[in-house]
């Protein structure tokens, strides 16, 4: 059976699907940082399919903007992690569910 | 040939549901390692060899460090001994090691065939790539740069250290 543009695509979703399971049942920030990762990983794996399908090389810049986008989100987004387990010694992420107001 | 494509598609999943699954950070960290490989040899089948080689050094080479050694920063002290030891357990590297070792059978097998491109794919070349980005893309990729910077000086800002009275109470 040959790789058809719908069997990418099914990939690539269910691996978006698989981290947006792990997103929405995790509850420790590393895990939920590492399930963005997969979901971001997925959506690039869509860029490069429909880009190789329609041989335009745009989709394969796409991934560079996603790739670029996910170093600064995990730079940033581990900062967080690490002043949250500062603070509170723990990395639950429904510890953090009350605003200062 | 593109049973190599189901093969790798398959360890990926695989991968990625492990990643989800896993109680310690350092197993999943591991199978996402292994994930990202097998993305990286799907891109290569697509016809993207140079997006397929920025997977393997950016994703799961820079990234995936840098996750490493945020998680190896929560255990400090005398019991980070004990868990040296039991990272150091066939237990903890069997799995990801047979799914990497799958992964470069495959790799060493779709060299040997290069080069070879799913049928209604083509290749697109580094230099097209860079044609498009520096051509089409460049406003894009400057906000591209913006971001990272901003990236640097935001987690810059957040991993410095302050004052223990300036954090308890701003009220």
């Amino acid at each position: 059976m040959p790789v058809s543009m719908d069997t990418v695509l099914a990939l690539a979703g269910l691996l978006f699907v698989i981290g947006l399971l792990g997103v929405l049942v995790r509850r420790n920030v590393i895990f939920i940082l590492m399930s963005i990762e997969i979901m971001l990983n997925a959506a690039g794996l869509a860029f490069v399919a429909a880009g190789a399908r329609w041989h335009q090389a745009d989709g394969q810049v796409m991934f560079l903007f996603i790739l670029a986008m996910a170093a600064a989100e995990v730079s940033v987004g581990l900062a967080l992690v690490l002043r949250l387990y500062r603070q509170w010694s723990t990395l639950d992420a429904d510890i953090a569910s009350t605003l200062r107001g | 040939m593109t049973a190599t494509f189901y093969v790798a598609g398959a360890i990926a999943l695989v991968a990625t549901f492990m990643v989800v699954t896993r109680t310690n950070a350092v197993h999943a960290l591991l199978y996402l390692i292994v994930s990202l490989l097998s993305v990286a040899i799907i891109f290569y089948q697509l016809g993207a060899p140079f997006v397929a080689a920025l997977e393997v050094i950016i994703y799961a080479g820079a990234i995936m460090v840098v996750f490493i050694f945020v998680v190896m920063m929560f255990n400090l002290g005398p019991a980070s001994v004990q868990q040296e030891r039991a990272l150091l357990a066939p237990a903890m590297w069997v799995g990801p090691g047979v799914l990497a070792i799958l992964l470069a059978g495959e790799l060493v097998y779709t060299l040997a065939l290069s080069p070879h491109v799913e049928a209604g794919f083509a290749v697109i070349t580094p230099k097209q790539v860079g044609q498009k980005l520096f051509d089409g893309y460049f406003i894009g990729l400057e906000l591209a740069s913006l971001l990272l910077l901003a990236g640097l000086v935001g987690a810059l800002h957040l991993a410095r250290p302050r004052p223990v009275a300036n954090l308890e109470g701003s009220s």
